[in-house]
């Protein structure tokens, strides 16, 4: 205490012997304290010691400040831990000369931090209570500790998370008696890595203590594991030998789990692929048109999502959640009723003229962008996630986000429906005997031209449905619709005309083969790659993957 | 054996083109040069680089209507051999800066020293002479458009499934020049030229020159694009465009044919590129769109596909319209009017301005002139072509 705060010292030099004997008198309090809260870990508020712990805070000194950290923070009070994430964020101020501290809570209210009671004005002399580096290392492993005995679970498995990165030696008391404590399984598991991570970085721990932890640690096996166990620096060698052997084992672990990753990045990218394409190969396969607007009929189903959630934001705002119920049917209607409104006005008059058709629809695609441009603006505009939407889910060593998993689900339904209607369906019939013979079709009685319109439709609005699953994923701009137009054409091309398994099988190889390349040759090298094998790919089979056969083909 | 050629080729519609197309290139550049700035007839420097501009891209519209217009090809990807060519040339122009640039290295062009390179990749060796570059300037063009029509022609790839795979060609070099160890300067391409040949690109004399020469160019392209179509291979070539099984059944390689005129096409397309960076003064990656590709060909489809003529008319008039309206107050509307050309032009004016005009006006002279006239016009294969594929 010879480095009292310079403060205290003018103001009333008789009381310094005193403050050295409060001082060690409260030190030795908050030792004690500290002994009963790790042993019983539910110390009921106390008054007295608490009021002085905290206001060692006003004495500006480096070192009384830590010593009061560590004594709020065994303390048990519920103050403490908004005392200490307020000296973190520099909302702790102290009066030195009342020797009172000060909480300004986020909201721009100010309370006593001793007593918790509401105060109207800061004093003038009040400061911040500063902090240095070694001190904000403390208040953070403080924080730690505080929340390892949080009622929330949430924080604590967060807590439990966080010691087992910092392994804090003298955090260890408190890790273990909040282990022997948790009920939650999960979180047992998370304090007891947490406590294994800080045995094996303790110099005094035991080689069997230690051994035990490594297996431990190897047993959760991921990078973090990973990182914990190659950055123990100087060990025993029998330890030194089961971390080894642990971090090799922990690596062909994550290899496969990185496989794992991959493949389902690649089958979420492969059913966004085939989302955007199943409308092109319709149109292309029944109608051998090639739309170039397709990716337009993606966008404007993106922004109809976007106008469904402006709506329910303004007028009715619990529906948010059901916005991406209301707006699919509504995204169909749309880009459909406009598909069919492009059949009956341009593509019907271009019919056997596929290159023209393909300009037609290419100059289509410029005038709706234009048009959604100039209606929406140029910039991304925000659709939201609904809530079982957003979010994650962690299998294994991989994340798996929800609304990549819904878009899996939501394309694989899709598929299965189109698929059954043109199976069971009259119109499904209709569609297939154009498909494959269009002038034998119409000797038997089918409407070809009627077909024309509604196959155009339906393509269009299976575009639309795309756009309201793709604004969740994707930026939602004029743009939107470009990004996908070559990657589906590819998709459809390499699957083959015609076949929707072809679409499938096409979609999915194309996506999975990009996400493998992508770790190896980089994203744009990777893309690269595959548009080179399509195009080489194409030399061998001019006609995709599931070509149809005979003489309708060259028609 | 020339003069039979030339004869052949230069119809009174050649001719007359030939003839504008030349008188063009040395007024231009003459009024820009002699004429005070004050007069009424004195064309600014700048515009003569936006005339150059359009004559580049009149040829690239001539290469797209040969493989187009008389073969049946529907190329998505010429920009691609344009943009090539413009990279041999901009490689040639980057080398000639030498130590005038911001970190005066005498052999690095700048975005290499800022990228920390420390020797010129092989693939920029020779570029500082302006023979190898223009040699490179028809051989990279000409090289990948062999080798992509040989996989794609000999395997039968046609129609639209062509054309996607072109789109496709062009899309991955776009990706691929994008990049910064592509070595090719990536987002910004290549640009700050100083001289060429020794002469300053921004300087009057240079422009006017560079202008003369892009008029030659099209000429010489057109004459070379009349000799092929006027000749015996020019009526395989519609043979092929018109009935491409029959044609192969009848004992023609189909294939050889096409790979001929796709390279030569691609090859002037790769001269239309090095004729457009100095003039425009850059070339970067947005070349390689998949969209500037597909605005060329309604170029083509505007003037007239199967006309060259109206090619080259086509290029000139759309470019001309977009410089007009996207300096106006109109450019908000000039997306909808390029999409509302591609549209109505295919539905309303499938023969484009020249095939329209070629439709009104024939007939009408055949029965001034004689009965049998009229079989005589249609013989060489400028009339109206097929368009069902």
């Amino acid at each position: 205490m010879e480095k009292a705060a310079p403060l205290a010292a003018f103001s009333s030099h008789s009381c310094r012997g005193t403050d050295v004997f409060a001082n060690c008198l409260d030190r030795f309090r908050a030792l004690c304290l500290s002994i009963l809260l790790l042993s019983c870990l539910a110390v009921p508020a106390l008054a007295g010691p608490f009021e002085d712990s905290v206001a060692k805070f006003a004495n500006d000194e480096f070192s009384d400040t830590e010593a009061a950290i560590g004594e709020v923070a065994a303390s048990g009070n519920a103050l403490a831990s908004p005392i200490i994430s307020a000296l973190q964020d520099g909302r702790l101020s102290a009066d030195p000369d009342s020797k009172k501290v000060f909480i300004t809570q986020t909201d721009g209210k100010i309370v006593d931090a001793a007593t918790g009671a509401a105060v109207d004005k800061l004093p003038d002399a009040a400061a911040a209570v500063r902090l240095n580096n070694r001190l904000r290392r403390t208040v953070e492993a403080a924080l730690g500790g505080l929340t390892l005995l949080s009622p929330d679970p949430a924080k604590r498995l967060a807590a439990a998370q966080s010691v087992f990165k910092s392994h804090e030696e003298n955090l260890l008391p408190t890790v273990e008696g909040a282990l022997a404590k948790e009920s939650v399984k999960s979180i047992k598991q998370a304090f007891a890595e947490a406590r294994a991570a800080i045995v094996l970085f303790k110099s005094d721990a035991s080689d069997s203590d230690k051994l035990d932890a490594v297996a431990v640690v190897k047993a959760r096996g991921d990078q973090e594991a990973l990182a914990l166990l190659t950055g123990l620096g100087d060990q025993p060698p029998l330890v030194a030998k089961a971390a080894a052997s642990a971090v090799s084992s922990i690596q062909s672990n994550l290899a496969m789990w990185s496989m794992v990753q991959n493949a389902w990045y690649g089958l979420s990218l492969g059913s966004v692929l085939l989302l955007a394409a199943i409308g092109l190969a319709i149109t292309f396969g029944v109608m051998g048109v090639i739309n170039m607007a397709h990716g337009e009929m993606v966008m404007l189903g993106a922004y109809t999502t976007f106008v469904v959630q402006e709506v329910i934001r303004t007028r009715y705002p619990a529906l948010f959640d059901y916005s991406l119920l209301i707006a699919v049917p509504l995204a169909f209607l749309v880009a459909g009723f406009i598909g069919v409104l492009i059949e009956r006005t341009i593509i019907r008059f271009l019919y056997g003229r596929p290159l023209e058709t393909l300009l037609a629809t290419w100059g289509l695609s410029l005038v709706l962008q234009q048009a959604v441009r100039t209606a929406f603006g140029p910039t991304n505009r925000e659709v939201g996630n609904p809530s079982w939407m957003s979010g994650a889910f962690e299998l294994g060593q991989i994340t798996i986000t929800y609304n990549r998993l819904w878009i899996l689900c939501f394309t694989l339904a899709v598929f299965a429906i189109l698929l059954a209607m043109l199976r069971y369906t009259a119109l499904g019939l209709e569609m297939r005997a154009v498909t494959q013979n269009r002038r034998m079709a119409a000797s038997m009685g089918i409407a070809t031209s009627r077909v024309d319109a509604l196959t155009f439709g339906l393509g269009s609005g299976i575009a639309g449905i795309a756009g309201v699953a793709l604004s969740q994923i994707d930026n939602v701009s004029p743009n939107l619709g470009q990004s996908y137009i070559i990657d589906s054409f590819m998709v459809v091309v390499f699957g083959g005309v015609g076949n929707l398994w072809g679409t499938l099988v096409g979609a999915f190889t194309l996506g999975i083969a990009n996400k493998f390349l992508e770790p190896v040759a980089g994203a744009v090298l990777g893309k690269i790659a595959i548009l080179v094998l399509i195009i080489l790919f194409i030399q061998k089979r001019p006609r995709g993957l599931f070509a149809l056969k005979g003489r309708a083909v060259e028609a | 054996m020339t003069p039979h050629i030339l004869t052949r080729s230069l119809d009174r519609a050649a001719t007359a083109f030939v003839l504008i197309v030349a008188a063009v290139g040395v007024l231009i550049p003459l009024s820009n040069l002699l004429l005070p700035q004050g007069s009424m007839f004195h064309v600014p420097t700048y515009l003569v680089a936006l005339w150059g501009k359009y004559v580049c891209y009149a040829i690239l519209a001539l290469s797209i209507d040969l493989i187009w217009g008389y073969c049946g090809i529907l190329s998505l990807g010429h920009g691609a051999f344009f943009a090539l060519g413009g990279y041999a040339m901009g490689m040639y122009l980057m080398r000639q800066i030498g130590s005038r640039g911001v970190y005066g290295n005498p052999i690095l062009p700048d975005f290499m020293v800022f990228l920390n390179w420390d020797k010129l990749p092989w693939y920029w060796y020779g570029f500082d002479k302006f023979a190898f570059a223009a040699l490179m300037v028809l051989l990279v063009p000409g090289l990948l458009a062999f080798c992509f029509g040989w996989l794609a022609f000999r395997s039968r790839v046609t129609g639209v499934y062509l054309s996607i795979i072109t789109q496709a060609m062009t899309y991955a070099l776009l990706l691929g020049f994008f990049r910064n160890d592509f070595g090719f300067g990536g987002n910004n391409g290549l640009t700050d030229f100083k001289d060429i040949l020794g002469f300053n690109v921004q300087a009057e004399g240079t422009r006017c020159v560079l202008f003369l020469l892009s008029c030659l160019a099209l000429v010489t392209a057109f004459l070379i694009c009349r000799a092929v179509v006027t000749s015996k291979l020019g009526k395989v070539l519609i043979a092929v465009r018109d009935a491409e099984s029959r044609t192969r059944f009848l004992g023609y390689r189909v294939e050889s044919y096409k790979l001929f005129v796709f390279t030569l096409s691609a090859c002037m397309a790769g001269v239309a590129g090095a004729l457009y960076v100095p003039q425009v003064g850059i070339i970067n990656p947005s070349e390689f769109a998949p969209g500037n590709s597909i605005e060329a060909v309604i170029w083509v489809a505007v003037g007239g596909r199967g006309t060259l003529v109206g090619a080259a008319l086509g290029a000139v008039v759309v470019n001309y319209a977009k410089t007009f309206f996207t300096s106006g107050p109109l450019a908000p509307y000039w997306l909808f009017m390029l999409g509302a050309l591609f549209i109505l032009v295919t539905l309303l004016l499938p023969k484009g301005i020249v095939g329209t005009f070629n439709s009104w006006w024939e007939p009408l002279k055949a029965r001034r002139n004689s009965p049998d006239a009229d079989s005589a016009a249609r013989e060489d294969g400028v009339g109206a072509p097929n368009l069902a594929e």
